[in-house]
């Protein structure tokens, strides 16, 4: 069964013609947005600046009673 | 308030947020409407058995490809975006936004990603009953998709089913299926949804009378156009019908918005519903007596039916909502800035009672927080808090913007109505293709469902403003502060990779297109 699905799956994307250059474009786009955007452009601001839930809250709060 | 915020950080994010949110858009209602055309077009084959429909159904869906493939994970960026440029607003709204996506996550990728491999790897590999449900299941998993991302949207427009925990600074869902069946998120479902069928219908159509004025695959494109035609008017129709509800939904919760779209600065019984007006240009936001339009022609009385299913019914403009109207019972915004003073004042001693350890006032300022009346009469008004009395122009959105947006959004969807039905019945009689002035209509009309589409983005994004979370959260507070240029720098990274990325849509798309349905 399993061998089967990787089968399907194999032959699928060997007998692509015009999907290739579509899964060239996923590829690239998928590292840029993760390799490189995620990593270097986009950190969870509040996941890296502080450590527990209790910290996130009261930097929040001090956010909207401080504007 | 925010005289510390740097404002052209704002704007940034906001450009940020906008363009990564409209390129995404470009691509998913091609694919949440033309997954359907295909599965339909598949059932006809499956029950025919006839070699033409296999073509036309293979055709289209290398189409629906090309866009997926292009399309897929662009949303993602936006939720880079909720993390970095708007923490406050993700931790604020954090488990209403959480929980539709972890089920959009569950449920809809998994179905969409298993069965979209199966619909074009399955041509005889799989039974023939198997395959066609793969089409089905691609389509409906896509457009699952897209419920949970519109259900926490609408929370933002209208929001329901949650209560705020002033410990934690964040949105508790109290009923997941008032968040999930608000009457907001079902209309914006369904409009979204139906006018994304119906962009699939015009773009359809177009390519199909391209193939007719070229004289190619006749009896492809006439079928296609048949499908499409048919597919194209109930979706019209459909999408006039939730748009006469949204505008209903929208008069009771998000007054503001509907006086924008409308340019209804005072307002009145037997309210018109404008066809078509010019506004002026130095027509202010701000209601000051003068005449804000160079012509205008309406209906009268038509709004104040949609809105109330009454002619004679009140429909409030921009001055009653500003300045209040007590025989309407509605508070003045100066009111309701005074009792969002409030509860963001008491927000803050219940935050400074923690920080010193006085553990009695913190208890009572919290407890405030779950008292059903100080929360209407106060916390309902916290947004309103964060702006001046002086500056009561920014509690207004642009209303040129929605205006002009909102009625391209209609014009529109009245000519892609009238389009198909004309391009439905000429080619069911097999006279479509005698018409080159139509197909030339029907081509140059190609873009013009993706206008009118983000044109209706524009009023539900924009005409919320100055809210992130109506009435709750003003966007200036949801943003993060960081440093303009980063968001600067971003922004046309995303302007480059955004460009490149379309360009190649574009090329890949007409290059299919030119092939045909006989080419490889």
């Amino acid at each position: 069964m399993v061998k089967r699905i990787f089968m399907f799956y194999y032959d699928g994307f060997r007998s692509m013609t015009w999907g290739r250059p579509l899964w060239l474009i996923i590829l690239v786009k998928l590292f840029i947005m993760f390799f490189i955007l995620k990593i270097f452009f986009f950190p969870d601001i509040l996941r890296k600046n502080f450590r527990s839930d209790a910290e996130r809250s009261d930097h929040v709060l001090e956010q909207l009673t401080n504007p | 308030m925010f005289e510390s915020i740097d404002m052209s950080l704002v704007d940034w994010s906001r450009g940020q947020f906008a363009l990564t949110a409209m390129f995404h858009w470009v691509f998913v209602p091609l694919t949440l409407g033309l997954s359907f055309i295909v599965a339909f077009m598949h059932t006809i084959y499956f029950r025919t058995g006839q070699e033409e429909w296999k073509k036309m159904t293979k055709f289209w869906m290398k189409l629906f490809g090309i866009n997926f493939a292009i399309g897929v994970a662009t949303g993602i960026i936006l939720e880079f975006e909720f993390g970095t440029n708007w923490s406050n607003y993700s931790w604020f709204v954090g488990d209403i936004f959480g929980t539709p996506l972890a089920v959009e996550g569950i449920f809809a990728f998994f179905l969409e990603s298993t069965f979209i491999a199966i619909m074009f790897f399955g041509w005889n590999k799989v039974s023939k009953r198997f395959h066609l449900a793969a089409s089905w299941l691609t389509a409906f998993g896509a457009n699952l998709s897209a419920v949970w991302i519109l259900v926490a949207n609408s929370w933002m427009q209208n929001p329901v089913g949650t209560v705020f925990n002033p410990l934690t600074a964040r949105n508790e869902m109290t009923s997941f299926w008032d968040v999930a069946l608000s009457e907001t998120a079902v209309i914006k479902f369904l409009h979204t949804i139906t006018s994304s069928f119906l962009l699939a219908s015009i773009f359809v159509i177009g390519v199909s009378a391209w193939f007719l004025l070229k004289n190619r695959e006749v009896l492809f494109a006439r079928r296609s156009t048949i499908i499409a035609g048919v597919f194209g008017v109930l979706a019209a129709l459909v999408t006039i019908l939730t748009g006469d509800s949204s505008a209903r939904d929208i008069a009771r919760t998000q007054p503001m918005k509907l006086a924008a779209i409308e340019g209804l600065f005072d307002g009145q019984t037997r309210a018109p519903l404008l066809a078509i007006g010019a506004l002026r240009r130095d027509a202010t936001k701000m209601p000051d007596g003068n005449e804000k339009f160079i012509f205008k022609i309406g209906f009268p009385g038509v709004l104040s039916y949609m809105v109330h299913l009454d002619t004679d019914g009140f429909v409030p403009g921009i001055s009653d909502l500003v300045y209040g109207n007590e025989e309407q019972g509605i508070l003045s915004y100066e009111e309701r800035i005074e009792r969002g003073s409030v509860a963001i004042q008491t927000l803050k001693e219940m935050k400074r009672a923690k920080d010193r350890g006085d553990e009695v006032t913190y208890a009572a300022m919290a407890e405030k927080f779950s008292d059903p009346k100080w929360v209407e009469d106060y916390f309902q008004h916290f947004g309103f808090g964060y702006f001046k009395k002086a500056d009561l122009d920014d509690l207004i959105p642009n209303v040129k913007l929605n205006f002009y947006s909102f009625h391209i959004m209609v014009i529109l969807g009245v000519h892609f109505l009238i389009l198909s039905a004309i391009a439905l019945w000429l080619a069911m009689r097999n006279r479509w293709g005698n018409h080159k002035w139509l197909l030339w209509i029907a081509l140059l009309s190609i873009p013009l469902p993706w206008i009118a589409s983000q044109a209706g983005w524009v009023v539900a994004e924009l005409g919320r403003q100055p809210w992130v979370v109506y009435e709750l959260m003003p966007t200036i507070a949801a943003v993060t502060r960081l440093d303009a240029g980063a968001v600067q720098l971003t922004f046309w990274i995303f302007t480059l990779t955004f460009s490149a990325l379309f360009i190649a849509e574009i090329k890949i798309m007409l290059s299919q297109i030119k092939k045909g349905p006989g080419g490889h």
